[in-house]
């Protein structure tokens, strides 16, 4: 028995090219049903993502399969010319875990793609699409996926300006329940973060914008509350997390501003995230007591971080992975079915 | 004092650190794991010998600078253990560690008394008054601990340069919370310790009175400045960590004040 992997991604193809491939949701069985048709092949499993789709498969006789899987897709994609790879095992194996594991992620180790897979193999055992190779296999990948994720820093820091605003909101304040937001200018990267911290149980969120109505806007959709900009101030006492993004060509949250202000904060910390470019805050605001500022720069160098980090993991975990390939051809070797 | 369990306690406490450094430095720790299990093996070995020391000289073993050293150790780990869990502050036994290291490894290595001294004076109110003073001492050890905690996350979070420190740390804010409440822990024991001293109406030497006065006063100080928001947490912090030096290095003198002549 030989596993099969087909596909195309996101290193080989654009979004163009990409999604005349995708399979949704409700196109699943049929395309399950029509795959297992193929002379020779004995289960089936198709990973449909924004950055991937690819199709898993079974199969005695590899040549004839990935014969059938090309004009399968060629038929689908009306013949669209593609970069597609096509692997039999050990590379096929080697190729899952490292997806399964965020090693061929857009981000390296981001941890949503576990999750994906994991609903594709059980919409396929659902379809009845699957034999006891891939079973075991997609067992094997879940496993391994866990065991890189805890043994290694692969899933380490943050890798988005909304994560890291998270991150570091959480060692500031600890928990985020009940804590108050306020928006200084609308921004989408300030409104994505600010989503974030929400997510994370912020209660308020104050939005003062130049513009009243689209501050109104804004705080009609997150659930928060507007004000006018010339007024921020009056709102800041309360405020735990001040989120700054307006295109004002000069700072204006100074220290003599805010100096007076924070003296009615009895001693509470205040995090400034400044997403301006030119800044919001003027950077001496840093030096005050229970201030912390990070402007877009640190957010994005901690970014880095996190991907350095993770990059250095690669080397440890293809070594890891190499092990369960092994042990899973090994497996292969010895539980031999033959297709009838 | 049976010197094999002090030894044996005393490994745990290098275990507690050896286990804790090399994984803070990869930046995977998980709190509650190998320090915490090494801190307790420590605790438990060090409260088996002081009550072996206990039965002999038939009282608290705190007759002398060698029993007061191990007593306040032991006092140090005692308070960890009871506040550690419900602040989350599991890493705090890396930071606990080097302190009861340093108190143990002086008690046994620098050229003091370690007879066993049974009291001259035997009175239930002067062993509450010296143990509640000592476990206090544990109490501010530890504030000093989660003060030094919370200056490096501080100078971590003002320095925005991320690291794995930063992260393996707990939040800035609990650490403050946790300095303070421990402040006012070991201020409540030093003030019942004191008064079960003055109970006691024994005649105090000038010296030692106004040492300990001082050293009250100074937590108690902090604490109502802290209270009024006229300290930040900050401060509150680098004090509780100087203050603490500077009790430390006044134990040797009031313990030699204390022994009867």
């Amino acid at each position: 028995m030989n596993i099969l992997c087909a596909g195309i991604n996101h290193h080989l193809a654009t979004v163009d090219v990409r999604e005349k491939f995708a399979v949704a949701t409700h196109e699943l069985t049929e395309a399950l049903a029509r795959i297992r048709e193929i002379d020779c092949l004995a289960g089936a499993v198709i990973v449909s993502t924004c950055n991937r789709v690819e199709f898993y498969a079974a199969s005695v006789c590899p040549i004839r399969a990935i014969e059938g899987l090309r004009s399968y897709l060629a038929e689908r994609t009306g013949g669209t010319e593609a970069p597609l790879y096509m692997h039999d095992s050990p590379r096929s194996v080697r190729h899952l875990f490292r997806v399964v594991s965020g090693l061929d992620s857009m981000v390296i180790g981001e941890t949503e793609i576990l999750g994906q897979i994991k609903q594709a193999y059980a919409a396929a055992t659902e379809c009845g699409a699957t034999n006891r190779h891939l079973n075991k296999l997609f067992q094997n990948a879940f496993h391994v996926a866990k065991q890189v994720r805890s043994e290694t820093q692969i899933t380490r820091g943050s890798t988005s300006v909304g994560s890291v605003a998270v991150d570091l909101a959480e060692k500031i304040f600890g928990g985020l329940a009940g804590r108050k937001v306020m928006l200084l200018g609308a921004g989408d990267t300030s409104e994505r973060t600010a989503r974030s911290l929400v997510s994370r149980g912020v209660r308020t969120v104050i939005v003062a914008n130049r513009t009243f109505d689209r501050a109104a806007r804004l705080a009609d959709e997150i659930g928060g509350l507007a004000v006018h900009f010339e007024h921020w101030h009056t709102a800041f006492e309360e405020v735990d997390i001040l989120i700054c993004s307006t295109a004002a060509p000069h700072p204006i949250v100074t220290v003599e501003k805010i100096g007076p202000l924070l003296r009615h904060r009895d001693g509470r910390p205040l995090f400034i995230i400044d997403l301006a470019v030119p800044r919001d805050v003027e950077a001496a605001v840093n030096d005050l007591e229970n201030v912390y500022l990070y402007d877009i720069d640190s957010i994005e160098q901690i970014v880095r971080q996190s991907l350095e980090v993770r990059k250095a993991e690669v080397v440890r975990c293809e070594q890891m992975i190499d092990r369960h390939v092994r042990s899973f051809v090994s497996w292969m070797r010895t539980h031999v079915e033959h297709f009838s | 004092m049976d010197s094999n369990l002090l030894i044996g306690a005393t490994f745990c406490f290098l275990l507690s650190l050896g286990c804790t450094l090399p994984v803070l430095r990869s930046g995977r720790f998980r709190p509650g794991s190998a320090n915490l299990v090494a801190m307790v093996g420590g605790f438990l070995l060090l409260s088996v010998s002081l009550s072996q020391r206990g039965h002999v000289e038939g009282s608290c073993p705190i007759n002398s600078l060698f029993d007061v050293l191990v007593f306040m150790s032991w006092s140090i780990v005692l308070i960890y253990l009871l506040i550690g869990p419900p602040y989350h502050l599991s890493l705090m036994g890396a930071f606990t560690s080097p302190l009861v290291l340093l108190i143990l490894g002086f008690a046994q290595l620098a050229p003091l008394d370690r007879a066993a001294t049974a009291r001259v004076l035997r009175d239930p109110w002067i062993e509450l008054h010296v143990s509640l003073s000592l476990i206090a001492y544990g109490a501010f050890a530890l504030a000093g601990i989660a003060g030094l905690m919370y200056l490096v996350q501080n100078r971590q979070l003002k320095h925005r340069k991320g690291g794995a420190l930063l992260f393996s740390l707990p939040p800035i804010t609990e650490l403050g919370v946790a300095n303070a409440r421990l402040l006012w822990l070991g201020f409540g024991l030093l003030t019942v310790g004191f008064a079960a001293g003055f109970i006691n109406g024994m005649p105090v030497n000038t010296l030692k009175f106004w040492t300990s006065a001082a050293i009250w006063g100074l937590y108690g100080g902090m604490l109502v400045l802290r209270r009024t928001h006229n300290l930040s947490p900050r401060r509150t912090a680098a004090l509780s960590v100087a203050v603490f030096v500077l009790l430390l290095c006044t134990l040797p003198v009031i313990q030699h004040l204390s022994t009867p002549k």
